[in-house]
């Protein structure tokens, strides 16, 4: 039902400009993989790379292992859903579904079997005669879903669908679409900027930056284990502070800063002597009342921010950099007032040292 | 009304205001009122004028109706200003949608120009021109010739052949510009998804570009059928001996026979004919004028 994708350094170029570059990677069959960026950092230009409306520049895509080169997307085994959607405004619901349908020459009854079923696969039956401009965001959403799955791709491409709904309606959408994925067994492929999307959504994610794949990884791995510094950075919140490696430590690497000492993990390509950035999350960090021992960073609090679950607080250090320590709303926890002086601390387990890259290497 | 005294002033207003009502009035409803009334008049004499005999009929209408010739006329004229208007329509459409959807906006802002240019000639000059080119011993037989494609002329203007072509390019871009603005403002996402889930061109335009052009397409149409129907230049300059437009009948009751009673009748004749005319293809091709307006 499904099948994979094969992306054998990719590169696309508009005039001289490169908007992917050399993208390496392999899509499981029946997996539902991500691709996370900041916008214009290519991915639709991906995504439209695999539907066959760009053809790469360098490099070849293969799905089901068979070469893409020179097909068309009214060829390909794909189905894309746009960006805005695209449904057929002037088309009933029930005719958008089965336009894929009447285009490969199936009967009008069975067109219009075949859509009341998808109509009850995305939640939606009674719809099929309403036009599109009668139904809600959500609607249109699940309609253009259903319009995708009625040619029975092998690959779904998603361009950030949700991104035009609202909260709540994006977090039932993003069950639904899982659910949906889960139920068909197709190739997901979903695009999005939205960080947490991409981790609660995805077998695998694959962050980008100006065209370059930064990491491919499961959610975990890409929280957990950033590769670099921007994807650290992008992908939920990080402290940084800037310094250089002098030596190690059990493994691990003591970081000079302007703040002082720290000891922390070794991220990838970090030697001793490379000048690099250290990240602590702020869920692991904590404050203490003095600036005492190893990985203390003396921190005046300038904010506190009540989110609800969770509490936090903003201060800044000795070398004026910004930082976030995330509390729990305990009721014993001790909240800080504006204008304390604490001590912002962590253990090395949970801090790493990271090159910047983010750029081509 | 408010927020156009709030931004040019009571003055200025209704000096905008008392123009244009004199155009209407003065240049448009009234010497049409004044044709209206011609045409229920009887054509008699000055001297008779105000006379026994100078009272309302419908003479001249039933003029038209009892002429087997002028019907005829005028049912040609009507058929073939439907075949410019399809050929406008089949020539029209792809250009549009070429300047639209496949041409970058920059170069498109080039065609543009490039087919404006010559509007910038006297449709007298390009009727002339066009009736020098189709001429049997004119340019065009003598490149189809010169190319080998044809051993002897083409006579072009039988019948109502030059006219047709006469018709055609004059009015085309009356054809293309709706057309135009119709497909622009489709979203190219649309084609793209008709293109994405397998649909082949002919099924993306039948199915998904068509119906959204259809406001455009059926203004082309009407503009282009209501500007050669009423055409007199293109008829006069490139028909031949076989051809005669209804407006040539309407011309020699004004200035040949000095009639203009009976050649007001006529021309709104034309006008009402041409209006139900193209009421009745609006209802069958499902057209409504709301649409048009858009
Ligand atoms: N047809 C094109 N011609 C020239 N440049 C283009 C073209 N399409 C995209 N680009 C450029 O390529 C880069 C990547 O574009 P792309 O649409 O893939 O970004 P994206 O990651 O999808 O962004 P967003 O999240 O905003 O949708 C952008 O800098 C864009 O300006
Ligand atoms: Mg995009």
């Amino acid at each position: 039902m499904s099948e994979d994708v094969q992306l054998s350094h990719v590169c696309v170029d508009f005039g001289a400009f490169r908007a992917v570059d050399d993208v390496d990677l392999t899509i499981r069959a029946g997996e539902f993989f991500s691709f996370l960026g900041p916008s214009g950092c290519g991915k639709t230009t991906i995504l439209r790379m695999i539907s066959g409306f760009i053809e790469p520049t360098s490099g070849e895509i293969k799905i089901g292992g068979q070469n893409m080169r020179g097909i068309g997307p009214n060829k390909r085994p794909t189905a894309l859903i746009f960006q805005n959607l695209a449904l057929f405004p002037l088309m009933t619901v029930w005719e958008n579904i089965a336009f894929g349908l009447e285009v490969r020459g199936v009967s009008k009854d069975k067109r219009k079997a075949r859509a009341e079923e998808l109509l009850r696969v995305v939640d939606l039956v009674g719809s099929g005669d309403k036009r599109i401009s009668q139904l809600s965001g959500g609607q249109k959403q699940r309609v253009a879903i259903a319009r995708a799955l009625a040619v029975e791709p092998k690959v779904m491409l998603l361009d950030e669908p949700l991104s035009a709904l609202d909260l709540k309606l994006r977090q039932h959408m993003r069950s639904e679409l899982r659910a949906i994925q889960k139920r068909t067994d197709v190739t997901f492929v979903y695009i999005t900027h939205d960080q947490g999307e991409a981790l609660a959504m995805s077998d695998r994610v694959a962050v980008m930056s100006a065209g370059v794949l930064q990491q491919v990884g499961t959610p975990a791995d890409i929280y957990n284990q950033p590769a670099n510094g921007f994807v650290a950075s992008f992908v939920g919140e990080n402290n940084r502070v800037p310094g250089k490696v002098v030596g190690l430590e059990n493994g691990m690497a003591r970081f000079h800063t302007p703040a002082g000492l720290f000891l922390a993990r070794l991220g990838p390509g970090i030697q001793v002597g490379s000048t690099a950035k250290l990240y602590v999350r702020p869920e692991n960090a904590r404050l203490t009342d003095a600036v005492e021992g190893d990985n203390n960073v003396p921190l005046r609090i300038s904010e506190v921010a009540f989110e609800g679950s969770f509490i936090n607080i903003h201060g800044h250090d000795a070398g004026g950099h910004a930082h976030i320590v995330q509390m729990r709303n305990d009721r014993d926890a001790s909240v800080p007032a504006v204008g304390d002086q604490r001590g912002l601390t962590f253990s090395p387990e949970h801090a790493v040292v990271l090159a910047d890259a983010g750029a081509r290497p | 009304m408010t927020a156009l005294v709030q931004r040019y002033g009571g003055a200025l207003t209704g000096i905008i205001i008392a123009l244009t009502a004199f155009w209407l009035l003065a240049m448009v409803i009234l010497p049409n009122l004044i044709l209206l009334e011609f045409s229920f008049r009887p054509y008699i004499p000055v001297d008779q004028m105000g006379g026994p005999n100078d009272h309302y009929t419908l003479a001249n209408y039933a003029t038209f109706f009892t002429s087997p010739i002028h019907l005829q006329i005028f049912g040609l004229t009507v058929f073939y200003s439907s075949v410019v208007t399809l050929i406008c329509l089949v020539l029209a459409y792809p250009l549009a949608y070429f300047l639209a959807k496949v041409s970058t906006p920059r170069n498109a802002g080039t065609w543009f120009l490039l087919l404006l240019i010559p509007l910038w000639v006297s449709e007298v000059l390009r009727s002339f021109a066009w009736s020098i080119i189709l001429a049997y011993q004119g340019p065009l037989n003598a490149a189809l010739h010169g190319l080998g494609l044809i051993d002897k002329g083409i006579r072009w203007r039988t019948g109502f052949n030059g006219v047709l072509i006469g018709l055609v390019y004059t009015y085309v871009l009356f054809m293309v510009f709706p057309i135009y603005n119709a497909i622009q403002s489709l979203d190219t996402n649309q084609i793209e998804a008709a293109q994405d889930l397998g649909a082949p061109l002919w099924r993306i335009h039948w199915r998904v570009v068509i119906p959204h052009a259809k406001p455009g397409i059926g203004s082309g149409c009407i503009m282009v059928f209501m500007l050669s129907a009423g055409s007199i230049l293109v008829p006069s300059i490139l028909g031949s001996t076989t051809s005669r437009w209804f407006t040539e009948i309407i011309q020699q009751w004004f200035f040949e026979s000095v009639d203009w009673n009976t050649g007001s009748a006529y021309a709104f004749l034309l006008l009402v004919l041409c209006t139900v005319f193209v009421s009745l293809m609006m209802r069958m091709l499902n057209v409504r004028l709301v649409d048009i307006a858009r």
